[in-house]
């Protein structure tokens, strides 16, 4: 067995890690489908942040629920003029609480917090309608929302807000999973057991509950708060796994080697394990930002999320659950169907990243 | 046995202590003074005194913890601030419509996706194999909103095939009147994910050893698939099933919301909207306590299923 001869070839580099998943990748033909879906979304929510699309997404320009333009033939706009009569249903407490509103009628006893911002906002709406009454639109692309907005603009702008929120909190996540996972595989002994203790306490809470509990006390809405309840309580998974990578590789020769010759603690977790496992925080990240991105859309959409002049997916689906019974449905189509593609994009990338990066696997 | 399950009642309590100490450290600490809170729906000064003085605010911090432990221990968490109910009555009225919708849903639901499972690993890398599969990746990624608000629009609202939302007060007309579009919802959203990964499991046993042996003995298909290799594909199919069981009962609240189940789901978001914190605390407590005993059970089961686990 240690007869066999390797023909040496000198000067030559083997491709690393990175090199070689790569060229798994690029192979990988669903894989790059995929990325470029996602990188196509991630472009989007750049050009939105830095003001290049859909910086007046918030301007009335339609009818109120102007159809899509290929649509229009089917359905006549709902009345050029603001203040239509559908807005007067729709505004009507009875009508909504027929659907799907069953707190209204409870929610009256409570005071509203929210009714001045409210207020403040239907405001300035009114104010800036009269202007733009004469040149209302009677048909956009996606169709426009009770207030005669544009849904292209809104779906991109809540396209931003969502994988922005995904993408932060999925960093937040995986930085603290990733150091409390390293500090206990890599010390072992009572470090180990008191963050296993706190993974256990963290577990043993459904994610979900524990979102809305943060969500009840903070009561501040904001794109930081959800970032940073997200973030704090969505570490577990990728805890447990990275603290298995380091209980694994701490005995492996190359650590043990940079021992010999005096690295420092931090040193070996750091710069000698952590890229021999950042495959495992790579996946976790993706995995993360697509679960993130779905519990953003759920927080927003009961009203813990964000605040209401941030326009996100889980907003957008909040007000076309009212819209529907108006028969009004492109609004929940759009954000629906732009939600499904990058949640369909991001997994199947996630999958051919795994593939890549571990070949073993399969 | 009896010693093993002694030994892990006993290690649960450092948990426990845990999770009291986090809802505290985000209640009390984080939350601040409830008379803020209390402000805005309690007019009674007294009333809000009343409360601050049950809660020891103007105590030092242990004195709360006590508190708070000591409610946890006598599970007697007082009164909603927004009702004013008991919570241990709101939790006791409010937990048997949960179940009502959510036993039945886990039931058929595990059902279908391990017989779907099955028979989809059974013609692995077929065209019907790849199709369920794109079908259900494409399910996946549809939100749950989008689906409760479809159905409930097109099933219930424009083809009146169930009611639109709501509750009765008899047994019968609750399951199969009421609960059954939820359930239905419930079955969409969630065979798609277990479909896919109990195929996985199954797809693990299908390669064995064990398998070949079987099939070279002249058992018949039906007989491998549902007797041998179902067995041991069940092994990670409990530990998911028992896994979700917890968060089942919150994940349900969107269904809850939408058809007005008055279950715990809701009671949740009906809390966290009026900042109800007495009662966001104990359903915090209790679920977490029910997802401890649920860990207990699937080790327990992965005994009975497979005699090859040593408990220890």
């Amino acid at each position: 067995m240690s007869a066999i001869t390797m023909p040496v070839r000198e000067h030559e580099v083997s491709p690393g890690l990175w090199a070689l998943a790569w060229r798994r990748l690029r192979a990988d033909k669903v894989g790059m489908v995929s990325l470029a879906a996602a990188a196509f979304f991630f472009l989007m929510m750049v050009a939105s942040a830095a003001g290049l699309i859909a910086k007046d997404w918030a301007k009335e320009i339609g009818a109120n629920y102007a159809p899509p333009t290929w649509f229009k033939d089917d359905v006549a706009p709902a009345g050029a003029a603001p203040g239509a009569p559908e807005v007067k249903a729709q505004d009507d407490p009875g009508v909504a609480a027929a659907h799907g509103g069953d707190t209204k009628a409870e929610e009256s006893s409570v005071v509203d917090p929210l009714a001045d911002v409210l207020k403040e906002v239907r405001s300035e709406a009114a104010k800036a309608a009269p202007t733009e009454t004469a040149a209302r639109l009677d048909t956009l692309p996606l169709g426009a929302d009770k207030w005669g907005r544009d849904v292209l603009k809104k779906v991109i702008k809540g396209s931003e807000t969502s994988i922005f929120v995904g993408l932060a909190s999925a960093v937040v996540a995986v930085f603290l999973g990733t150091l409390l996972g390293a500090v206990a595989g890599f010390y072992g002994k009572w470090v180990d057991d008191f963050l296993n203790w706190f993974y256990n306490i963290f577990t043993s809470i459904p994610y979900l509950l524990l979102i809305l509990a943060i969500a009840a006390v903070l009561n501040k809405k904001g794109m930081m708060t959800i970032i940073l309840i997200l973030g704090l309580t969505g570490w577990t998974g990728t805890f447990r796994l990275i603290r298995g990578e380091y209980l694994k590789h701490k005995q492996r020769e190359y650590v043990r080697a940079a021992d010999a010759i005096g690295a420092s603690n931090t040193r070996r977790m750091f710069v000698h394990i952590f890229p021999n496992v950042s495959h495992v925080v790579l996946v976790q990240l993706s995995i993360l930002v697509v679960a993130f991105i779905k519990s953003e859309v759920i927080l927003s959409f009961l009203g813990f999320g964000v605040p209401v002049d941030v326009v996100s997916w889980g907003s957008m689906l909040n007000e076309a659950q009212s819209e529907m019974i108006l028969g009004k449905w492109w609004q929940l189509a759009a954000a629906g169907t732009t939600m499904a593609i990058l949640v369909t994009a991001f997994s199947l990338f996630t999958d051919a990243l795994r593939d890549a990066l571990d070949p073993k696997l399969k | 046995m009896m010693a093993y399950i002694v030994r892990r009642v006993w290690q649960m309590i450092p948990t426990l202590l845990g999770v009291i100490l986090l809802v505290f450290v985000i209640f009390n600490m984080v939350g601040g003074d409830p008379a803020y809170v209390l402000a805005g729906k309690i007019s009674n000064q007294e009333q809000i005194d009343n409360i601050r003085k049950q809660l020891g605010v103007d105590q030092p911090f242990y004195v709360q913890l006590g508190i708070f432990v000591k409610q946890v221990v006598t599970g007697d968490f007082g009164a909603s601030w927004s009702t004013n109910e008991r919570i241990s009555s709101i939790l006791g009225t409010r937990l048997g419509p949960s179940l009502m919708v959510l036993v039945p849903l886990l039931i058929i639901e595990t059902l279908l996706a391990i017989a779907f499972a099955l028979a989809v690993a059974y013609v692995r890398g077929s065209l019907t194999d790849r199709a369920v599969m794109i079908v259900c990746t494409a399910g996946m990624s549809v939100s749950i909103l989008v689906y409760i608000i479809v159905f409930q629009y097109w099933l219930a609202y424009k083809l009146g095939w169930f009611p639109v939302q709501g509750w009765g007060n008899n047994f019968f007309e609750n399951l199969f009147v009421y609960a059954s579009l939820p359930i239905l919802i419930g079955l969409v959203v969630s065979i798609a994910p277990n479909l896919r990964l109990y195929r996985t499991f199954i797809l693990d046993e299908i390669n064995q050893d064990y398998v070949r042996t079987a099939r070279a003995k002249g058992l018949s298909d039906n007989r491998i698939m549902w007797t041998h290799v179902l067995r041991n594909a069940s092994i990670p199919i409990i530990t998911h099933v028992m896994a979700g069981l917890p968060g089942l009962l919150i994940g349900a609240f969107l269904i809850e919301r939408f058809f007005s189940i008055p279950g715990i789901g809701r009671e949740v978001i009906l809390a966290v909207e009026r900042s109800d914190f007495p009662v966001v605390k104990a359903i915090t407590i209790y679920v977490a306590v029910a997802t401890m005993i649920v860990n207990l059970l699937a080790d327990l089961m992965y005994k009975a299923v497979d005699p090859r686990v040593q408990l220890k």
